[in-house]
């Protein structure tokens, strides 16, 4: 994760009137003294209220690691285990709900560690006032996708909040997974030389919502990417190849679901956490016409919006080329594409080779991505 | 300096006394005003901005002017004058006003 | 999407670049004017495909970022209050004001909404007779339009919960304010394409013909940009200075007569003050007398809250295109978009904003190459004094 102080160091800067550099620096840390939405948006407002508020809080070692899930280790066990809470609105969009929303990005945080996903539990706020078909058609949407995750929900709860206290539903979901031996995947095993490998169309899941709160209608119909990807993972570990020992499948160094922010936040993460570079080229990651639209009359940036059924993967490059065949082989793969790579130089940075031939550094999504109209 | 987008116009309509518009941006489309270009016929281009039609794409000078983009040769670098000058001097080649000091001096 | 993805097309990018490596002689200083074609540029890294020499500096066109301060808090000052419903495009939501932002308002429990459409504002005041509806009506000439046809339906339909907070800017007053200061390096403009669009730009032929500099009106993908890049520097070499128009596929020497119309019918020019820049005369617009009661001005009365601009911050001499944001010692350390400390970088357009959006601040490549220390300024260079003590001030915030 980006760390907050990183902004805010005393640095010398040189220039020609030889200002003096600033040595003790006035602004409070975090200033912020009411959560703004921002906080939720998963860039670097949110990053900056887990290292300064949760992080110094609860630090132990498995936390510090921040990467979605938690790896750990129980009677010889290793164990993902991993929770989410699910508030979007509106409740019910096109390719999905915010049941299926909760299940599945439970089990792809699970899957992201190389995890078989394998119980979850799920908590319910409702507000007062919620129609009790609308809960149904939720629930049974989670049990269908319950089912396209072979996983069982083993324990829930219920609370019932006042009238204007809770939208609609909320919902959190908390998820555990058995992770084979001689599977190591997690952010900080990246490594220059790494191709990066990402699954297919990006910006549809974002796009959907907004396009659904913002009146968009759409020539050929948008709809949300929300899909469990462990039989995904699943096919690509069990790759069988002669780069490949039998005891451990150590090609797949780290796999990331580009979530909140995008595939440029998700990218970001990573390089910071394993501390490499890297560069994308433009002209190889696949956005759709529609999506392509949508962001332009909205002044987005595809890079940024959230994807709710892709993956990322950081492959070995001799290994790259038959990952991204059994990918495409899958429903979920199949225009899975390289679309960049990890480098040694600029460590902490992502680099992208623009459309017209210029270079453009993709930074972390900061604050909640506002449509920029004027 | 404002973001505005061409977009094919794929319906015209009133809405209370207001000439409106569908138009179709790749594949999405949205509402726009078409007060400000009354003509324009469905199938034709115009330029929205903040949910106003404030342009028509003239298609005809689009075709004509991005030609004569296409038109222009790609010389190798080693043809240009401007490499050929400089490799015949070792003065710094900023005139005197991108000094320090500047226009003054 | 058609007339947008061809102008992204490298091949042709690279052919304009050989053909201005083929005229030039010598380095050239040119400003593009709008905060969009400024975004472009950052973007699509244009200014490092230039040839060695062509250097562009970065204008005012960012009409969240000249947005005076005091107006930010009228604007925040109303959309506190209860009954009022604050309408406004989504830039300016993360703009801070002198206590916060609006997103903090309505984290606050403010009504405040995100609109596309001016228009949306007559909906809203329709299914809310009770409350008061106020539109930021902020922008450049290219909005003017449609802020106008929200008061003139308003008046017409006689919608009298809905009201403007008109913050208006012109274009032309602004080169001339930057072309007449003495420490001013540009020698040629990539012109407003969508501000032209509305306008025409017969404006700008006595700016161009007093001054001696080409104007070149200019679109915003990069093809546009580079095309008339390369137009300006033609002009240049060849002495000439004219007004020229790069965005014909758009814009004609007249622009849009029933827009012109209904501006005229509806605002009327005046002083306005540019943040960062100071007052400059008869460069904005002001709703008409008989719209008064759809002017948020006259309709509420908000206190005047001191407006304090950090010392620190040299975001006037940015709009101006005097300085780059690398230039500022607080770029990108104290001062970033979740901490910004003036007018450029408050908004997504602005020029210190653009950058570090697109990480010039981390600055991969060591220096800019076309980073240049200006030259020093003395007394009479700037408009306001405020300005003057920021850039001597040795004191931290």
């Amino acid at each position: 994760m980006p760390a907050a102080e990183d902004d805010l160091k005393t640095k010398e800067i040189v220039t020609g009137e030889g200002l003096v550099p600033f040595g003790s620096c006035p602004l409070p840390f975090f200033d912020h003294k009411q959560i703004v939405l921002g906080h939720g948006s998963g860039g670097k407002l949110t990053s900056e209220l887990i290292d300064k508020i949760f992080l110094p809080a609860f630090r132990n070692p498995t936390l510090e690691k921040l990467d979605d899930q938690a790896v750990l280790t129980i009677a010889g066990a290793r164990l993902a285990f991993t929770t989410d809470s699910f508030v979007v609105t509106p409740i019910f969009f096109p390719g999905g709900d915010i049941g299926r929303l909760a299940i599945h990005g439970t089990v792809n945080d699970l899957a992201m560690s190389g995890a078989r996903p394998l119980y979850l539990s799920a908590a319910f706020i409702l507000e007062e006032g919620l129609a009790v078909d609308d809960l149904r058609r939720v629930v049974a949407s989670m049990r269908a996708a319950a089912v396209e995750a072979d996983i069982q929900l083993v324990t829930g709860d219920t609370k019932v909040v006042n009238r204007g206290k809770g939208d609609q539903i909320f919902i959190t979901t908390t998820g555990i997974g058995l992770i084979e031996s001689g599977i190591s995947i997690s952010a900080d095993r990246a490594r220059p030389g790494d191709k990066v490998i990402l699954s297919g169309y990006i910006g549809d899941h974002g796009m959907t919502i907004m396009s659904q709160r913002e009146g968009l209608e759409f020539e050929s119909a948008i709809e949300s990417d929300c899909a469990p990807l462990h039989g995904l993972v699943a096919a690509m570990l069990a790759i069988a190849s002669p780069h490949v020992s039998k005891a451990t499948n150590d090609f797949i160094h780290t796999l990331r679901d580009p979530t909140r922010g995008g595939v440029a936040t998700t990218l970001n993460e990573i390089a910071k956490h394993a501390n490499v570079g890297m560069v994308l080229d433009e002209r190889t990651i696949p956005v759709r016409e529609s999506v392509k639209g949508a962001c332009e009359v909205l002044g987005l940036d595809p890079l940024y919006v959230a994807n709710e059924g892709k993956l990322l993967a950081l492959v070995v490059p001799e290994m790259a080329d038959a990952v991204l065949k059994e990918m495409r082989q899958h429903p979920l793969g199949q225009d899975a594409a390289i679309i960049g790579e990890v480098v040694e130089t600029h460590p902490g940075m992502v680099l992208m080779k623009t459309e017209i031939g210029g270079m453009r550094v993709l930074d972390v999504m900061f604050g909640e991505q506002l449509p920029r109209i004027c | 300096m404002c973001l505005a987008i061409p977009g094919k116009v794929v319906d015209t309509y009133d809405q209370r006394g207001l000439r409106m518009a569908k138009v179709q941006f790749g594949g999405v489309v949205r509402e726009a005003c078409l007060e400000y270009v009354p003509e324009t016929q469905i199938g034709e281009y115009v330029l929205v901005h903040v949910g106003f039609a404030i342009s028509r794409v003239d298609e005809a000078e689009a075709e004509r002017t991005y030609q004569a983009l296409k038109d222009l040769d790609q010389l190798t670098e080693l043809e240009s004058p401007v490499v050929e000058e400089l490799a015949e001097t070792d003065e710094p080649t900023y005139s005197a006003w991108m000094k320090p000091g500047g226009l003054r001096q | 999407m058609k007339y947008l993805d061809e102008y992204r097309d490298g091949e042709i990018a690279a052919r304009i670049v050989a053909e201005m490596r083929r005229v030039q002689t010598r380095p050239w200083v040119l400003m593009e004017v709008c905060g969009g074609q400024t975004h472009s540029i950052v973007k699509n890294g244009l200014d490092r495909l230039l040839p060695e020499g062509i250097e562009l500096v970065h204008g005012p066109g960012c009409p969240v970022c000249v947005t005076p301060l005091e107006m930010i808090d009228k604007a925040h000052a109303i959309a506190r209050l209860p009954n009022v419903i604050f309408c406004s495009f989504g830039d300016m939501l993360r703009v801070p004001g002198s206590d916060g932002d609006l997103f903090l308002i309505k984290s606050l429990g403010g009504d405040v909404r995100i609109v596309y459409s001016p228009l949306d504002c007559l909906k809203i005041a329709r299914a809310n007779p009770e409350k008061q509806v106020v539109f930021f009506a902020i922008g450049f000439e290219t909005t003017a339009p449609a802020n106008a046809m929200l008061a003139w339906r308003a008046r017409e339909e006689q919608v009298n919960n809905v009201s403007l907070l008109v913050s208006h800017v012109l274009v032309p007053p602004a080169l001339e304010v930057i072309l007449s200061a003495s420490g001013n390096r540009v020698q040629g403009f990539l012109g407003p394409g969508h501000v032209c669009a509305v306008m025409g730009y017969s404006e700008y032929d006595p700016i161009s013909a007093r001054h001696h500099v080409p104007i070149v009106i200019t679109g915003f993908e990069p093809l546009d940009i580079l095309e008339g890049t390369l137009m300006a520097i033609k002009q240049l070499e060849e002495g000439r200075a004219t007004v020229e128009n790069q965005y014909s596929r758009i814009l004609n020497r007249q622009g849009n007569l029933p827009a012109q119309q209904l501006i005229s019918k509806v605002f009327e020019a005046g002083d306005r003050k540019w943040r960062g820049i100071g007052t400059i005369p008869m460069s904005g617009y002001h709703l008409r007398d008989e719209f008064f009661q759809h002017d948020a001005e006259k309709l509420f009365d908000v206190a005047e809250i001191a407006t304090l601009e950090p010392q620190i911050c040299i975001s006037g001499e940015i709009l101006r295109g005097i300085r780059k944001p690398h230039d500022c010692p607080a770029f990108g350390t104290l001062c970033t978009p979740q901490h910004p400390l003036g007018a450029t970088m408050v908004s997504a357009e602005g020029a210190c904003a653009a950058y570090y959006a697109y990480g010039r601040h981390l600055n991969p490549q060591g220096a800019d190459k076309l980073h240049q220390i200006v030259p020093e300024l003395t007394p009479q260079d700037v408009t306001t004094l405020p300005i003057q003590e920021r850039v001597h001030s040795h004191a931290s915030r």
